[in-house]
């Protein structure tokens, strides 16, 4: 026998569950977030920042990992910036849909989809055997660089397509070479957009485990050059965490994780959102 | 003269677009030529079928691992799929205009937090909460689908949110003027109509929850045993990865380059039906 429930009633319990996970969803990412931050906030003195970890992260601070983070995130964005942009480039202004865009538009999605860990086997496998990088700064930003290539594309490509024909047209009706086009009508108006993506890339970078620690290495000394080995700030949360160290320098650093990842959200949907508000 | 710079122009940006294509290439060739070995020798049943991965007596079988790969994956959809389907209709259906400026940058930052946080908070308050209520040492199947339901939800709220949006206001106002009720429009009309953005957003989740691993090498326990109950430990894939490549040589690390050449393959499949059915819309 099928039991018959009234469309109005099973509207209401629609809505009521609808409303009640959506509300849950933010509750958890409240809670996740709080959880680490208030254990972790105590710990994140000036200090912490500034010092060198000492005994294998049992005292100290985590300078020498921030240090990393930032030279592997550098060198991963100097890397995927200029291929990122100009794939974008070349798929929204110098062709129509072909096979070949098909193919190259394959591939990005293909290299977004490839998990992190496998980058991790290829830049160990590639960069830090066969061309013989070692575990560096160098292996490390470079696997990262064409790990976030694909975000790179994607953003850069949606922000190119948004800006007007009229654009183009004005700059090419004024005698404007495709270059010049290019550089002084379509860049610069895509500019936000563009700088998103590298935003998002950056976050991807900060918050990659799995292939930076492959890559990259797991020292604790401070990095001089791209050719030395390095522990960037979750690869040092991740070994602090897993090995017990010191579960308080652990949360510190997560600490300072989510504060980076916060920043970059935020400044993210700004740009954003300042580009739609100009753009109406 | 301004034709042939155009051309000129044109191809170095075509060389340039030629790098995700090239780099695609080179990962599968080093990633293959790495991993093919091993499982020439210990022939591609074996491997893969082998109940026994014991790298010091030279065994290699991942089928636990691929077990425990599709359990935790098909535990994290069975929690993630339904949750991230009604976020992306409240956003798309029921959330003010306010609520939804706001939760639309907080599932973004749910996808932003590093996997290894993730980990860490399940490590520490998932595990323990079920080691307390449920029993069993806490790392387990249930902890690894729990905290992967958690990461797989932006991917499929964005995804099936974009499609949601797709949609020609008509659908909506014509049900809505055959005097459908509002929910009725969006279980009959919405949803089927949005149907395919909607399962590639679930596959491109799955992916996602198939290839994370420093999350669930936090709360999984890592046996290499075949679980038998979703309370039980167990080892994925990736985690194979990733607790064994810090420390192996030769034909052991040949043989987590072979898991990776598995693992590389599901992706690509998954990826392709997604891509396919994107287009087929």
């Amino acid at each position: 026998m099928k039991m018959k429930i009234r469309p109005k009633t099973s509207e209401l319990i629609a809505k009521f569950i609808i409303w009640f996970v959506s509300i849950l969803v933010v509750l958890l990412l409240f809670f996740i977030v709080s959880f680490i931050l208030i254990k972790g906030l105590p710990t994140m003195t000036w200090q912490f920042l500034t010092e060198s970890p000492k005994d294998m992260g049992r005292s100290g601070g985590i300078l020498s990992t921030i240090v990393s983070t930032l030279m592997v995130t550098v060198l991963a964005v100097l890397f995927a910036t200029p291929f990122g942009v100009g794939t974008a480039f070349y798929l929204t202004e110098f062709t129509r849909e072909t096979k070949v865009t098909r193919l190259i538009r394959f591939s990005a999605e293909s290299l977004a989809a490839i998990p992190s860990i496998v980058y991790g086997l290829f830049g160990f496998i590639f960069f830090v055997i066969y061309l013989k990088m070692g575990w560096s700064v160098l292996s490390g930003g470079l696997t990262m660089g064409v790990m976030i290539l694909p975000t790179i594309i994607r953003t850069s490509e949606e922000a190119i397509r948004s800006v007007p024909i009229g654009y183009r047209e004005v700059s090419y009706s004024l005698g404007g070479t495709k270059w010049q086009t290019i550089l002084k009508a379509v860049l610069p108006s895509s500019f936000p957009g563009i700088a998103t993506g590298v935003i998002l890339g950056i976050g991807r970078c900060v918050a990659e485990t799995a292939a930076v620690i492959l890559t990259a290495g797991s020292s604790l000394r401070l990095p001089t050059s791209i050719f030395d080995p390095a522990r960037t700030m979750a690869v040092h949360f991740y070994i602090l965490a897993r090995e017990g160290i010191s579960m308080e320098r652990a949360y510190g650093t997560a600490t300072l994780l989510i504060i980076i990842i916060l920043a970059i959200n935020i400044a993210a949907n700004m740009i954003v959102n300042r580009f739609v508000a100009k753009n109406r | 003269m301004k034709l042939r710079k155009d051309k000129l122009l044109s191809f170095g940006f075509f060389l340039i677009a030629l790098s995700t294509l090239s780099a695609l290439a080179v990962i599968t060739i080093f990633i293959f030529v790495e991993g093919l070995p091993i499982i020439n020798k210990v022939g591609v049943i074996n491997f893969i079928f082998g109940m026994k991965w014991a790298p010091s007596q030279g065994e290699y079988g991942i089928f636990p691992m691929i077990i425990g790969t599709l359990s935790v994956t098909l535990g994290a959809a069975l929690i993630g799929v339904p949750v991230a389907l009604c976020v992306s209709i409240f956003l798309t259906e029921f959330a003010p205009k306010r609520v939804r400026t706001i939760l639309r940058p907080a599932i973004q930052l749910l996808a932003g937090i590093p996997s290894v946080v993730y980990g860490f908070w399940g490590l520490t308050f998932i595990v323990p909460t079920i080691r307390t209520y449920l029993g069993g040492p806490g790392l387990s199947i249930l902890a690894g689908s729990l905290i992967l339901a958690i990461m797989i939800l932006p991917t499929i709220i964005s995804i099936s949110e974009v499609s949601l949006l797709a949609l020609p206001g008509l659908y909506k106002q014509g049900s809505l003027a055959l005097g459908a009720t509002h929910w009725q429009t969006i279980h009959r009309v919405l949803i089927p109509s949005a149907k395919s953005g909607i399962m590639a957003a679930i596959i491109l989740g799955i992916g996602r929850a198939i290839g994370e691993t420093m999350a669930v090498i936090m709360v999984l326990g890592n046996a290499v045993a075949l679980p038998r109950s979703i309370l039980d430990p167990a080892r994925t894939l990736t985690t194979n990865i990733g607790i064994e490549m810090g420390y192996a040589s030769g034909e052991h690390q040949q043989a987590l380059f072979a898991t990776g050449i598995v693992l590389f393959v599901m992706i690509m499949l998954l990826n392709s039906v997604a891509q396919f059915i994107v287009r087929k819309r």
